[in-house]
């Protein structure tokens, strides 16, 4: 098990986790998408409802969800030492500063993660931890079948103005952190070559601008939508 | 012309580093290292201390220069060293801020000089190859691809001389160590450490205390030689190889 250690505790190493986590989070972005989407359909939440029922009391989906807790945590705690770290390996910093060499991305990944894990704790706070450790949740029963409306949760949520300006700071951090986020992983794994890279960086650039903009549709959507009805 | 200079003066590693202004009087046709030497000249004649700076070959070979200029190791100017660089590329009136390279691995000597013995401690943990002694091998006896030849051709380029570093945020030495990596394993002289040097040179990379890489980029950009950061990626790859699929 020495070499496991030593290639943990090696730049590489640390820089693989970062990869591998990040686009199990990434991939992550996409499935959470698609459920979230069902927002949108105008039939009062019950498919919504039923997904979130089936989301949460799913004994594979709780399995997953557990490598899923695991990822953010590795990618969190990974990320905030490498930073540190390279800080440190930086030692002082220059007088002049120019912008010319490297996306600003690339030099903020540190700074965009810690105001997604912001955006997170809200997020989680807001729906997750309410979910499923109070009994604060609006309840909704579909053919004699109880469940916690979870729908009206969210469209409460986001009718409030505040909640939909963290929503659309965190999901522009997310954006900006995957602007770098999803080539660099790839390069860190050794994926790099002049077949597939452009390739690569476009779907990045594609991914990191409608992955968000989807996601910032369905708070800008609700908010619009209960402000219409009054 | 007339400028200004603020120049990095500190006395030893320890002592407390400071801006000191200057005035000089430069001729374009100077080489950036010249136009020091005419300020050198100058502090000595007023007998005081002259600003400690690193040159050698004043080609673009060595890689002793190392300085940041304007806040870019090796200056502005694309794919050439601070000897290279040509008191043209600035105007009269001009003020040029001169710092040396800044990372933990590189520890200042003395103002613009830096310790770069960290970089030698790399090469030496892989940065060579074996092979018999006797008579001289037939140039030609192994054959070789073109565009492997190449390859290994732009990543030998580099001279070492810390300018990836000194531009890096992390003050990462990847696109150093894997420059070397490639230099020597793309060739099939250099196959038989190849395992062991790609493993060697990276612990002892980070040993040294160099930051990780996190695909910045700006090392390629400042490098005097445009080695690229594709070196990088197949070192990764390299890695990766050996520690899942090499012998130790």
């Amino acid at each position: 098990m020495r070499w496991l250690i030593d290639f943990l505790t090696s730049s590489i190493g640390k820089k693989l986790v970062m990869s591998l986590t990040g686009l199990f989070l990434i991939s992550f972005l996409v499935v959470h998408l698609l459920g979230n989407l069902q927002l949108l359909i105008p039939d009062g939440g019950v498919k919504f409802n039923i997904y979130a029922k089936f989301m949460t009391t799913n004994p594979i989906v709780k399995f997953l969800a557990i490598g899923l807790y695991t990822g953010i945590l590795l990618h969190t705690v990974q990320g905030i030492l490498i930073v540190l770290g390279n800080k440190k390996a930086k030692g002082s910093k220059y007088a002049v500063s120019t912008y010319e060499n490297g996306s600003w991305m690339s030099k903020n990944m540190g700074l965009l993660g810690l105001l997604i894990l912001f955006f997170l704790c809200v997020h989680m706070g807001d729906f997750w931890y309410k979910m499923k450790f109070t009994d604060q949740m609006p309840m909704v029963t579909y053919d004699g079948v109880v469940m916690k409306d979870l729908y009206t949760a969210v469209y409460t949520s986001f009718s409030q103005v505040w909640i939909v300006i963290i929503y659309l700071i965190g999901l522009v951090a997310l954006s900006l952190h995957l602007l770098h986020g999803f080539q660099s992983a790839f390069t860190t794994l050794g994926l790099r070559h002049k077949k597939y890279t452009p390739l690569i960086k476009l779907m990045g650039i594609g991914f990191s601008v409608a992955i968000p903009a989807l996601y910032a549709l369905i708070p800008l959507w609700v908010l619009i939508k209960e402000a219409a009805n009054y | 012309m007339k400028l200004t200079l603020k120049v990095w003066r500190q006395k030893n590693n320890t002592a407390q580093g400071h801006f000191e202004n200057y005035q000089v009087e430069a001729d374009e046709h100077m080489s950036f290292l010249e136009m020091l030497d005419v300020l050198n000249q100058e502090l000595i004649e007023k007998k005081e201390d002259p600003v400690a700076f690193e040159h050698d070959c004043r080609e673009g070979i060595c890689g002793a220069c190392s300085m940041v200029i304007n806040g870019r190791p090796h200056g502005s100017q694309a794919g050439t060293t601070t000897c290279q660089l040509h008191m043209r590329a600035f105007k009269t009136g001009d003020t040029i801020t001169i710092e040396p390279f800044r990372a933990n691995a590189f520890p200042v000597i003395k103002d613009l000089a830096v310790d770069r013995s960290s970089f030698d401690a790399i090469i030496q943990a892989g940065g060579y190859i074996s092979v018999n002694t006797g008579q001289a091998p037939d140039g030609n006896a192994i054959p070789i691809e073109k565009d492997l030849a190449s390859e290994a051709f732009d990543a030998a380029t580099c001279i070492g001389c810390g300018a990836c570093v000194a531009a890096c945020p992390n003050g990462s030495a990847m696109l150093f160590t894997s420059a070397k990596i490639n230099h020597l394993g793309k060739m099939p002289q250099g196959q038989v450490e190849h395992g062991r040097r790609v493993k060697n040179m990276v612990r002892v990379m980070d040993k040294e205390g160099f930051g990780k890489c996190s695909n910045v980029g700006a090392c390629e950009v400042d490098c005097p030689k445009e080695i690229s950061t594709d070196n990088i990626a197949a070192l990764n790859r390299y890695y990766l190889g050996q520690v899942f699929g090499g012998q130790d």
